[in-house]
Order: C-alpha cells, then sequence, then structure tokens
C-alpha cells in the first residue's frame, strides 16, 4: 500500500477534510479504541521549537497506546554534525513508525516524504505550510458555526505567517470571505492572493480592524514578530496597533470567535481571555483529537 | 537534395552540418538562454553555431541554433518549450533532415530552474535537485509552492 503522507493542505479536497474532521469529533467524545496504536513508534523531529504542536503530537500518540520518540535539541542531533535532512530521515524511518517534522525550510516535509518509508506528518516548514494546526483551526471553527461562507478576518503577519496562509487555502474550498489586515511589507504574499482569487475567493484588505470588526464571524490573529522589524520602537509602534482589546470589540457579532494559533505575546489583550469570543484555548486544546484523527489516519 | 529552410532563407548564414541538431524557430534573442537550458558550456566538445535575429518571414525575426554530433533527446528539447515554444528540431543525418518534431512544455522540470525563494529546501546542501511543477500560470516549486511567473530565464542554473 502507498504510505501516506501529510504535507500540505492543498494536497486535501473539501470531502477529505470534513472527513477527518467528522472523525476528529467522534475522537473528541470519547469513541475509540485506547490501544488502536499499541505498538506503534511515532518519531517526533522539531529542528525549530514548539510547545503546543510537539506536545499535542504526543499526547495523541499516548492516548492511541501508542509511544513517541524525540532526538531533544536540534543541537544535540547529527544535523549538528552536518547530516543532511535526507540521511536523518532515512535513518529515522528505521526507528518509527511515522515521523512528525517541523523544519525551518519550506518544503522541507515534502523533502522528508521523499526520502521516508514510513509516513511524514508536516508540522510547519518555515513560512510554507502547518496542516495540522489548519484541521485544529477549521475543527474550532466548526465547533461554533458552519464553515461555508464565513466571513473571517485574519490579521497580523500573513506574510511569514504560515498558519494563515494554510487556513486561507483550505477556506477557498468553503466559500469564505477574507479580511487581511496586516502591517506594510507584512501583507499577504501576492501569489497566495492570487492562487485565492483563482480559486473564487473574495479578499478585501483593510487598514484596521475596526473597519471590518461588524462584519466578522472569525477573528483570526497572528503574532507579529519583532524580528520582522528593523529595530525596536517601529516593532512597538506597529505591534501595539494591531493589538485585540475589549474596546476594539465593541459591536462585533455576537457569535464572533477570537483564534490565535498561540503563543500569543502582546497581540491580545489578557481582558479579552475571559469574553465570550475568545476561543483560542480550546482551539489549542483541540490539537489533540485532530491530531489524534491525522495519527490514525496515516498509521491504520 | 532540397535546401532546407535555413539555408534558403540565411543564404547559409550558418554552416550547414552533416550530422547533429537544428534548433530552428527559437523566438528572436533566446538562443542563448536556448544553449543554457540545454546545459552546453564552453566546456562541452561539441561544435555550436548560433544566429541570433534572423529575418523569417513568419516570425519577424528568430534564432537558430545548430549543433554538431550531437541528437538531443525529446526530453532536453521540450524544456525549450519554457522559453521558445514555437522552436522546432531537426535531427541532421548525412546533411538530411531524418526527423523534425516541435517542442512540448514539460509537466515537470528538475534540475534546470533554481527555486527562488531563498528558504527553500532545494537551495540546500541536500540531495535533490530542484523540482518544478509546469502550470499555465508559470513554475510551481514542488518542495515550497513558490511560483515563478516571469523572468525564468534569469533562474535556470
Amino acid at each position: 500500500m502507498e504510505t501516506r503522507h501529510l504535507i500540505s493542505i492543498g494536497d486535501f479536497d473539501r470531502a477529505e477534510i470534513d472527513n477527518l474532521l467528522d472523525y476528529a469529533r467522534q475522537l473528541d467524545q470519547g469513541n475509540y479504541n485506547k490501544n488502536f496504536l499499541y505498538g506503534k513508534i511515532l518519531a517526533t523531529l522539531f529542528f525549530e521549537p514548539s510547545t503546543r504542536t510537539r506536545m499535542s503530537f504526543e499526547s495523541a500518540m499516548a492516548r492511541l497506546g501508542g509511544t513517541s520518540l524525540s532526538v531533544g535539541s536540534v543541537e544535540a542531533c547529527s544535523i549538528a554534525k552536518g547530516e543532511t535532512l535526507a540521511d536523518t530521515i532515512r535513518v529515522v524511518s528505521g526507528y518509527a513508525d511515522a515521523i512528525v517534522i517541523r523544519h525551518p525550510k519550506e518544503g522541507a516535509a515534502r523533502l522528508a516524504a521523499e526520502f521516508s518509508t514510513v509516513p511524514v506528518i508536516n508540522a510547519g516548514d518555515g513560512a510554507g505550510q502547518h496542516p495540522s494546526q489548519t484541521f485544529l483551526d477549521l475543527y474550532t471553527i466548526r465547533q461554533s458555526m458552519p464553515i461555508d461562507k464565513i466571513d473571517i478576518a485574519l490579521i497580523g503577519d500573513l506574510r511569514y505567517g504560515r498558519t494563515a496562509h494554510s487556513l486561507a487555502s483550505a477556506l477557498s474550498l468553503y466559500n469564505a470571505r477574507l479580511h487581511t489586515i496586516s502591517p506594510k511589507g507584512l501583507e499577504l504574499p501576492a501569489t497566495l492572493e492570487a492562487e485565492l482569487s483563482d480559486k473564487g475567493m473574495e479578499i478585501i484588505e483593510h487598514d484596521a480592524l475596526s473597519e471590518v470588526i461588524r462584519e466578522v464571524d472569525v477573528l483570526y490573529v497572528t503574532r507579529i514578530q519583532r524580528e520582522r522589524f528593523p529595530d525596536s520602537s517601529s516593532y512597538f509602534n506597529v505591534s501595539s496597533s494591531y493589538r485585540i482589546t475589549p474596546e476594539l470589540l465593541c459591536g462585533a457579532r455576537d457569535h464572533l470567535i477570537i483564534l490565535h494559533p498561540l503563543p500569543r505575546v502582546d497581540e491580545i489583550d489578557p481582558r479579552v481571555d475571559v469574553l465570550p469570543y475568545a476561543r483560542y484555548f480550546e482551539q489549542s486544546r483541540n490539537g489533540v483529537p485532530v491530531r489524534m484523527a491525522m495519527l490514525m489516519q496515516v498509521l491504520q | 537534395m532540397k535546401k532546407t529552410e535555413t539555408a534558403e532563407n540565411e543564404g547559409l548564414l550558418v554552416r550547414r552540418i552533416k550530422n547533429g541538431t537544428v534548433i530552428d524557430h527559437i523566438d528572436g534573442g533566446e538562443a542563448l538562454n536556448v544553449v543554457k537550458i540545454l546545459g552546453i558550456t564552453g566546456t562541452t566538445q561539441e561544435a555550436l553555431s548560433i544566429a541570433t535575429n534572423v529575418p523569417s518571414r513568419n516570425m519577424g525575426c528568430k534564432d537558430i541554433v545548430k549543433l554538431t554530433n550531437r541528437e538531443l533527446s525529446k526530453e532536453e528539447v521540450d524544456r525549450i518549450a519554457l522559453i521558445s515554444p514555437r522552436a522546432t528540431i531537426n535531427i541532421i543525418r548525412n546533411f538530411k533532415v531524418c526527423e523534425k518534431k516541435g517542442v512540448e512544455i514539460p509537466t515537470i522540470i528538475e534540475g534546470i530552474v533554481k527555486c527562488p525563494n531563498p528558504g527553500c529546501i532545494s537551495n540546500t546542501n541536500e540531495p535533490i535537485q530542484s523540482k518544478f511543477n509546469v502550470f499555465p500560470k508559470g513554475l510551481h516549486c514542488y518542495y515550497c509552492d513558490w511560483v515563478i511567473s516571469k523572468d525564468l530565464t534569469s533562474y535556470i542554473i
């Protein structure tokens, strides 16, 4: 049987996405065999820092009766000695039944899939794709409303924010309308915008969230990274103007939900956490059933 | 012997070849890029003749490349379609045109074009070649999804 890899949300059609979300909901309700992956080993290869993605994959594996292996820090593995990723993948393929990889280079997971003899799941490759995050984002939206034809605002770093790219691509399958709010220079990449427009997605750029807060169903916030700016003062100027506060949410639709892939730094005022709109911690928790569904799909 | 179009039109601007490949109807000014995309450099053995901006009844002006003692494969010549889709290939044996064919745009190209994305895994020391899917709107990097929609020739390896 052909090895199934999960590399990009673009590899899935609408029916496949819906099936996986349905399956995750069943798992979330506790309807599963807790020894489904007994005896299976997952290798987690994280060449970039991660808390939620890595731990939720490990948690998902443990809940299904499987075990996880990891290399620890990048400094402690052979990559630090100059080994190619291709060789690392060939070797790790012999130790585990599936590999979850996060890597700073775009396309790294695609390369890993070429050299691996076991399924590869992309847990983020540079500014590229992060499909498991997209599945849990969609799952969280679907907990509150049907995904079809939603108005969603993406705010923050839309140029380098891979979660925003993957989510926007997936939402093009659901006839969603995209509102973008980002600092100058951190707009959605032109190639992605063209690709989404070709798929019939309506994309509207705004200068400020206040222009659109009354019209959106979902507000998706991403972190603006300090290293994208030449100095600290320009970073603080921009980041403060994109901060979500309770005042900014005045007039929002009752059913609005606010998502964030986390970690957040200053983008969301902690006072927002107690508002009914805040769903980012629930979203993070949803990583477990969604990643259980992904693991079951590639390992069954 | 029937004279070839090349010989008639250009009055043997470039000398006939006994054996090899003549790439005709290259878009004017693209001959050097055609040579580049075929991987022909100053260190390769074949005698190479290039005529650029030759008057052409159908094309206005065209370029011609003649390569002696080497018959290009279909895979090789199809790469040319990326920059000059009207090019025609003539395989010459003993001064006669033995095969004449057009070029077809390939669906995938490997090791010819460098991904412009500095963050792409194909621009590292990994044991892979660059790989692009060819779509009507441009070349799509197999690894990082970067799209090259213009200035293709500046990315030829």
